[in-house]
């Protein structure tokens, strides 16, 4: 290995990088205070609307109304619109149910997806560009293109109304981004690592599975957390495919409550926060898988 | 042909075989029905009934075609230009270490992760004419001649609802742009400085010119996104007061599902679809002239 090309990846390392932590280096002219200052300001501003619904769904709608608006001290903080949301409003049935639909999707789409994205990354046959192009087309399409066949089809197949038609629609959706990223990023696996295997007399599947997947965890992660996110709340399907609320996921349960609670939006504002509890949870914990798996799949 | 050989020719289509067709049945093969339907009268419960090209002459003298056609122009020009600006400008502002950055940059990135509906319904009561939280703010600064019924105007309430997806798009352009930074050779940026540069000149040709396959990505996901444009009408207006804010997904699926037009919808979608398809060709010889290069 070339010494000096280490060397200077080295001092690079320690000069350029701070280490973490210590950044207070940062301030080094009252300029920069102020632009500081100013981004946090802009920064505040640009949450205010999330701050405010955390706000109104802490006060009662009549506080709000007593003082004038959700601008305002609040008499006191309850915690009743919550359970208002969760009880009466129904969320305790909706928000399960986007599991129920959200994790069989999520599973089937990793799984088909990045089994035809081995085939695509791997392999040369006839048509392989062709499905290429098809998985990476379809994904792009606007769904009103796809919904009244849908429709039917769910209704000729007796899924229509039941969490299958869901769990399948989405799955067929998104097989064709994740194929995409999968392939690009299995491409990037050198292919002695798969060679050696197929040596020691192991069958493709075996490669996939032993080989494979365990080396595109990564991209596996990136695509989980943004996946989870897309489908757990995606509306417009599940207003198509279903009509019995005790299925409906937590988006089509949202706009019920809408309609139930018209006059009472500290009720409404409670319930919409609960409903992305669990997508911001996943944002918080895996940011960084959620952050690459935007970037991995929407460039190259 | 020994049989070893076979099944070797045969792999790759038995990895395939599950994920094609599922993706044939519930993709492909719709996204052609709808093609059909768009030219037949159906109501939803009797048979289609063939009417050729008869509904695509209706759509072009409907007004309300017309306006969401116009709508979804407006959200197109709004997102091209907005998010697109500001995420590359938030990029280049934020791409170096200060304080808390992670922080400030997740804070940015935020809306994208509530849902549409979420976002909808919290907008909703921020723009509620009587005591949301826009109008009084600008009561208390004085401003209260500018207080109005943000979704019940005509003439604003496109501009109001787009408002909110340009606040939802902005950091996910922002996290695009950061990743693209993140690949820039500073000593580019370097040789720049020293044959005397300024910072905007260091800027506008060579950081600019380097984003540029992001740009064009992200312009037309942008397009595309507009074009799909539903949820946020969907909770927030419906479409109206009046149709005018009816963008052509919403007006589809009132045509299809309230009215029980469906050959109709079929027709809006497939004017969608074609609209689309420029830009997904597009996107699709960019991606297959880079796969060209490997």
């Amino acid at each position: 290995m070339d010494r000096s090309i280490t060397t200077t990846n080295t001092i690079r390392m320690l000069f350029s990088k701070k280490p973490k932590g210590d950044k207070t280096g940062f301030f080094t002219s009252p300029k920069r205070v102020l632009a500081y200052i100013a981004l946090i300001l802009f920064t505040l501003l640009w949450i205010t609307p999330i701050l405010i619904a955390i706000g109104t769904s802490l006060r009662t709608y009549s506080d709000i109304l007593l003082q004038g608006g959700p601008f305002s001290m609040p008499a006191e903080l309850v915690l009743t619109n919550y359970r208002v949301a969760w009880e009466r409003g129904g969320l305790s049935h909706y928000l399960p149910n986007s599991f129920i639909i959200t994790i069989p999707a999520l599973f089937l789409t990793l799984f088909l997806s990045s089994l035809s994205a081995f085939a695509l990354a791997r392999f040369r046959f006839r048509g392989a560009r062709l499905i290429l192009v098809m998985f990476l087309a379809g994904n792009m399409l606007p769904p009103q293109v796809l919904m009244l066949p849908v429709f039917r089809l769910t209704d000729a197949l007796g899924l229509y109304d039941t969490y299958w038609a869901l769990i399948l629609f989405h799955t067929a959706f998104q097989l064709g981004f994740c194929t995409f990223v999968f392939r690009n990023y299995m491409r990037t696996i050198p292919n002695e690592m798969l060679e050696s295997a197929r040596i020691d007399g192991c069958g493709e599947f075996r490669i996939y599975w032993q080989i494979m997947l365990p080396l595109i965890l990564p991209a596996m992660a990136a695509l989980a957390t943004l996946e989870f996110t897309w489908i757990f709340n995606n509306y417009l399907w599940a207003i198509i495919l279903l009509r019995s609320d005790s299925l409906k996921p937590i988006t089509a349960g949202l706009a019920v409550l809408q309609g139930q609670y018209v006059t009472d939006w500290s009720v409404i504002i409670a319930g919409a926060l609960m409903a992305s509890i669990p997508t911001l949870l996943v944002f918080v914990f895996l940011q960084r898988y959620f952050l690459s798996g935007l970037t991995l799949g929407s460039y190259k | 042909m020994s049989r070893a050989k076979l099944t070797s020719q045969l792999t790759p289509y038995l990895f395939l075989i599950i994920p094609v067709l599922l993706f044939v049945i519930w993709i492909v093969g719709p996204m052609l029905c709808t093609f059909y339907y768009s030219m037949t009268r159906w109501d939803g419960f009797s048979a289609p009934e063939f009417i050729g090209f008869s509904n695509f002459g209706k759509l072009l003298k409907d007004p309300v075609f017309l306006i969401s056609l116009k709508n979804n122009l407006k959200w197109v020009i709004a997102f091209i230009t907005v998010p697109v600006a500001s995420g590359l400008g938030l990029a280049v502002a934020l791409n170096r270490e200060f304080p808390g950055e992670r922080y400030i940059k997740a804070a940015i990135f935020a809306p994208l992760v509530f849902s549409m509906v979420a976002t909808g319904l919290i907008w909703s009561w921020i723009y509620n004419p009587e005591y949301g939280l826009l109008n009084q703010v600008l009561t208390l600064i004085g401003l209260e001649q500018f207080a109005m019924g943000w979704l019940s105007n005509k003439d604003l309430v496109m501009w109001s609802i787009i408002f909110v997806a340009v606040w939802r798009q902005v950091g996910y352009v922002m996290v695009l742009y950061l990743a693209g930074l993140s690949g820039v050779d500073p000593t580019l940026l370097d040789a720049s400085k020293v044959d005397g540069c300024n910072r905007w000149q260091t800027f506008r040709n060579v950081t600019l010119p380097l984003l540029s396959p992001i740009t064009v990505v992200v312009v037309i996901v942008s397009v595309i996104d507009s074009l799909r444009a539903f949820d946020l009408v969907s909770v927030m207006t419906r479409g109206g007061p009046y149709n005018s804010s009816s963008v052509l997904a919403n007006f589809m699926y009132i045509e299809s599902f309230h009215n029980y037009k469906m050959g109709y919808g079929a027709a809006i979608a497939v004017v969608l679809f074609l609209i689309t398809l420029v830009f997904i060709i597009f996107y699709l010889t960019r991606v297959l002239q880079n796969e060209l290069e490997y």
